[in-house]
């Protein structure tokens, strides 16, 4: 038992430098999914067809493809054909970023689907341009709808980024691993890790939380209950 | 108020089918300044459609409309130009439901007007004042009565110094209670001397404050006259009978 104390505590420093890579890599992808995401679901819904059309395909790509085959794609494929020398790291993000916007592009799509043409309608009888409605009338409630569907991103997120072990991203589990190899300890590591994992998802559900009660508005979308 | 130079809107030979259905089959009138007109009839005889038609929320198939000599059809991105001089106020209220009753009048004369937003709170306020709503300024949408949202919307529109209102049946949404201070703040507007087309069943209001009574059927103007002619003396049969409905649900003589 001790010995495994021994492994443990002398492993952590080294794993735990792997925090900063694994929360850079899931807060970059989140944020590159949010905006690709949302500019996604504004062109689903109120471009032309054609663009519609290409977002549905991208979204259907995106979304169709497992983790790993995309990363193997874009970091064994894609990015060397294209004589393109990037880290496994930008790889990593990139790729997480892309499949996360597929499907935040439908929380958000979902979100201003559910707001009822009124808000639309009222906004351009004072004048507004379509382009000004969005930005002033349909996002600010559309965001606050989608708050609880798309916090379920963040945990998706941290839990895929485990998987760019397999592109040698220096994130949490390759560094446990490298340890495991070396000391023969998987059990005290992994469950090292594990825990890691779970409290950096604690940490974050709550602050997505605390976002939900700061921008909450009496009456609407998750009000007051 | 003979002149031409008072006219403000002028529809023409306005059509409009949705699919198989035409909605619209040709409707045409004149508006003066100071006016109000009051478009009855029985439900899908297409009178939201032609509101809508007139500031293009809805495209009419063929016909066209002048604000003040200029056409507002076919005006491209100039629509939202003659937009801000028609407000509109819709049956279900429609304001912003993530902004304070102050932010909803505020934020077209910021957005689309290019007020400093210090100018644009005390004219908000303003207009909320006119409808009896400067006490709710800071609540939301939903902490509202019908009612009360309603006057806030009106209080949108107005903000935005309309030539003419457009009233897309503001009151069908509200219990009777809350039917009277709306109609209130119409009547309250009319007799200020706002432009006022109203689209309502509320005929107590149309006999006391309407120039004119425009009675439509299936997408078209049956007959129109003073209140008091429509009312008393109508040319069709059609007219009378639904005017007594009206009276006998609405109760004509309630207003003076």
């Amino acid at each position: 038992m001790s010995e495994n104390i021994t492994v443990v505590v002398k492993a952590l420093p080294f794993i735990l430098q792997g925090l900063a890579v694994t929360m850079s890599m899931v807060l970059e992808a989140l944020f590159l999914g949010l905006v690709i995401g949302l500019s996604l679901a504004v062109g689903q819904i109120y471009g032309n067809k054609w663009i519609s059309g290409s977002i549905s395909l991208y979204v259907w790509f995106f979304r169709g493809l497992p983790n790993l085959v995309l990363l193997f794609l874009f970091y064994f494929g894609l990015f060397p054909l294209l004589g393109l020398d990037v880290s496994a790291f930008v790889i990593a993000v990139i790729a997480l970023g892309l499949r996360s916007s597929a499907y935040q592009s439908q929380v958000f799509r979902g979100a201003i689907q559910s707001l009822g043409e009124g808000q639309m309608l009222a906004a351009r009888s004072l004048g507004m341009s379509k382009c000004k409605a969005i930005l002033n009338i349909v996002l600010p409630q559309a965001l606050r709808i989608a708050l609880p569907g798309w916090s379920n991103e963040y945990p998706i997120l941290l839990t895929d980024s485990a998987v760019t072990y397999a592109i040698g991203v220096m994130e949490i589990l390759t560094r446990g691993n490298l340890v495991v190899s070396r000391t023969y300890k998987p059990m005290p590591l992994y469950l090292t890790c594990a825990v890691i994992f779970i409290l950096l998802n604690y940490g974050g559900m709550k602050i997505i939380h605390l976002l939900e009660r700061k921008v909450r508005i009496p009456g609407f979308g998750n009000g007051e209950r | 108020m003979k002149t031409e130079d008072n006219l403000i809107l002028k529809v023409e030979d306005i059509h409009k089918s949705y699919g198989n259905t035409e909605v619209l089959k040709g409707v045409s009138f004149e508006v003066k300044k100071g006016e109000t007109k009051v478009f009855i009839g029985p439900s899908g005889t297409g009178k939201s459609t032609l509101l809508r038609c007139i500031n293009q929320l809805t495209l009419p198939d063929s016909g066209r409309v002048w604000l003040h000599g200029e056409e507002v059809t076919h005006s491209g991105k100039n629509i939202n130009i003659y937009r801000q001089k028609m407000g509109m106020v819709f049956q279900n209220f429609n304001l912003f439901d993530h902004l304070t009753a102050l932010k909803n009048v505020e934020i077209s004369l910021i957005k689309v007007r290019g007020m400093k937003k210090k100018e644009a709170t005390e004219k908000a306020l303003e207009e909320l004042k006119q409808v009896g709503m400067e006490a709710q300024a800071g609540l939301y949408p939903a902490e509202l009565s019908g009612g009360q949202a309603q006057r806030v919307s009106i209080a949108r529109a107005l903000a935005m110094d309309p030539d003419v209102m457009l009233f897309d049946e503001p009151t069908s949404a509200l219990d009777p209670e809350l039917t009277g201070e709306v109609l209130e703040v119409m009547k309250k507007l009319a007799l200020g001397g706002m432009t006022m087309l109203v689209v309502t069943h509320e005929i107590g209001f149309a006999y006391s404050v309407a120039n004119e009574i425009i009675f439509m059927e299936k997408g078209r103007i049956l007959e129109s006259g003073p209140p008091q002619k429509l009312v008393n003396n109508p040319r069709f049969e059609r007219t009378k009978q639904f005017l007594s409905r009206l009276s006998e649900l609405y109760k004509l003589g309630d207003e003076k």
